[in-house]
């Protein structure tokens, strides 16, 4: 469990990337932190393994303060897995998700052992070990970013805008793998998103950030939906307009549903 | 104009190439003095080129010292310290290791800033110590651009090495000063012939090593970008990462 007690950060330059923000991430879920472009939302994320440290307040992992334990031995137990995958150019496909294993001190035989199977976890053939990331499209450079995320077996992994720079098609795919991956593995995910329908998609609880980092509403994606807590999450995720605001026509004695601009979405069958 | 053809002459002689002061001897003499100031002007140069290009501070001072140093002219700081030191080595030692630590400086900081920021970022992310992202993330991507300032370096030290022989009994400048103390322009213009072939030959071995130092995931994206034009846009090469704890 992740927890945040009246966090705030402030930047030297003064700006407020997060304010006062108290939040419980549970275990085993995927939760997704979803706000427009400074937001606050990635210095969130980035706060749970100590790549900025909050200028007021506490994040503990498990009931233990972050800022107690060393950041670096904090990150190498916490998966990361970032846009542009953030893969290391000059080191090959299987050094690169290996890299955390053997930084841990495992050896070279165990890291490269394990690193092939999770290539098979995140969908990527075993061929490609021996490639170098440029040799690799989007999409796949995405997968070792996550198969490396998930080397050391942690139970926490962020994701911040991991599917951000590929195109929809790849996106769609990608999410599909996550939560296939994600059922199978049940980690503490935190996902970090600008896109409210993939935030919808993946997360079991989403947490919707406005400008000057603070929380507007957490909750499961149908809480939000049903229950919009102020006017800019009604306006965040379309509550009222768009392809979410649905409405049921009679046609030919059969129940269609259809959007605001009278779209069909779908059919009611019971 | 037989003056070239003198020199020839005066290369091929056997009597040049044995003996006390001979051209292999010389030639022994300056790349031994070019490798002492290297490696000393590389030990000073080197690690604050890195320090700055890790840490991103520093660079306004970086960068205004080997400015500075550059300006300054060789022989004038070559007399200075020889007037102080006396006859010997060490004068123009020093002067040349002032020479050379601007490109070293210059390479070294270039190199190692030239790592795209957010490779460095999640190299951090992932758990690796300072020292070890320098060492396997900063030094492997940027030691092409390193080596070229090792290589501008040893250029510039082995043609401006002929100065020693202005204030000690070493290297090939021996023959540039002897012959012109003696009006004999084909042994003066023999030296000449031979600090170019050995400045030439030297740049040359470094020209590959520069090459050779490319890793092999970075060459493959290369040849790819050649294949397909300029797809991808160098902008986004070093973009800093604003969110972070800021140094």
């Amino acid at each position: 469990m992740i927890e945040f007690r009246g966090v705030t950060k402030q930047f030297p330059d003064g700006t407020v990337a997060v304010s006062d923000v108290d939040i419980v991430i549970p275990p085993h879920e995927t939760t997704v932190l979803v706000g427009s472009s400074g937001s606050g939302k990635t210095t969130l994320l980035r706060m749970i393994n100590r790549m900025v440290d909050p200028t007021g307040g506490q994040v503990l992992i498990d009931g233990t303060d972050v800022a107690t334990v060393d950041p670096v031995k904090l990150r190498r137990g916490i998966g990361y897995v970032m846009q542009n995958s953030g893969l290391l150019p000059h080191r090959k496909v299987i050094d690169n998700v290996a890299t955390v294993p053997l930084l841990r001190g495992e050896s070279k035989r165990a890291a490269h052992a394990r690193a092939l199977e999770l290539l098979d976890t995140v969908g990527l053939d075993r061929s490609l070990a021996d490639k170098y990331p440029s040799q690799l499209s989007g999409g796949q450079q995405q997968r070792v970013g996550v198969a490396r995320g998930l080397a050391v077996d942690p139970n926490i992994l962020l994701m911040d805008e991991p599917f951000g720079a590929v195109d929809p098609i790849v996106r769609a795919e990608l999410q599909q793998e996550l939560l296939r991956l994600q059922g199978e593995l049940g980690k503490t995910v935190v996902f970090v998103t600008h896109d409210i329908d993939e935030a919808f998609l993946l997360g079991d609880q989403v947490v919707i950030m406005q400008q000057g980092g603070r929380i507007s509403q957490a909750a499961s994606p149908a809480e939000i939906l049903a229950n919009p807590a102020d006017s800019f999450v009604a306006d965040f995720v379309g509550a009222d307009r768009g392809k979410r605001a649905l409405h049921v026509r009679e046609v030919d004695g059969r129940r269609i549903v259809v959007d605001a601009d009278g779209r069909p979405a779908g059919v009611l069958t019971s | 104009m037989n003056l070239f053809a003198d020199a020839f002459a005066w290369l091929a002689d056997p009597a040049n190439w044995s003996g006390a002061g001979s051209i292999p001897q010389r030639l022994g003499e300056h790349l031994w003095v070019s490798a002492v100031v290297l490696v000393i002007a590389a030990v000073i140069a080197l690690p604050v080129g890195a320090w700055v290009g890790h840490t991103g501070r520093g660079r306004e001072p970086a960068v205004m010292l080997s400015g500075g140093l550059r300006a300054l002219p060789t022989l004038g700081v070559l007399t200075l310290f020889g007037t102080w030191l006396g006859i010997g080595l060490q004068a123009p030692v020093i002067a040349l290791v002032i020479l050379a630590i601007p490109p070293l400086l210059a390479g070294a900081y270039a190199g190692f800033e030239s790592v795209d920021r957010r490779t460095i970022d999640a190299a951090r992310a992932m758990g690796m110590r300072e020292l070890q992202i320098v060492g396997k993330v900063e030094l492997p991507l940027g030691l092409p651009i390193v080596v070229g300032g090792i290589r501008s370096a040893t250029l510039q030290i082995i043609a401006t090495a002929t100065l020693a022989a202005y204030i000690a009994d070493e290297g090939l400048g021996r023959f540039i000063f002897s012959g012109l103390k003696t009006r004999d322009y084909a042994e003066m213009l023999g030296g000449s012939i031979l600090v170019i072939l050995l400045a030439l030959v030297v740049d040359g071995l470094f020209a590959l090593a520069q090459r050779l130092v490319v890793p092999a995931g970075v060459r493959a994206t290369r040849a790819r970008e050649l294949r397909s034009g300029p797809a991808r846009s160098r902008a986004a090469v070093g973009q800093p990462i604003t969110e972070g704890n800021q140094q």
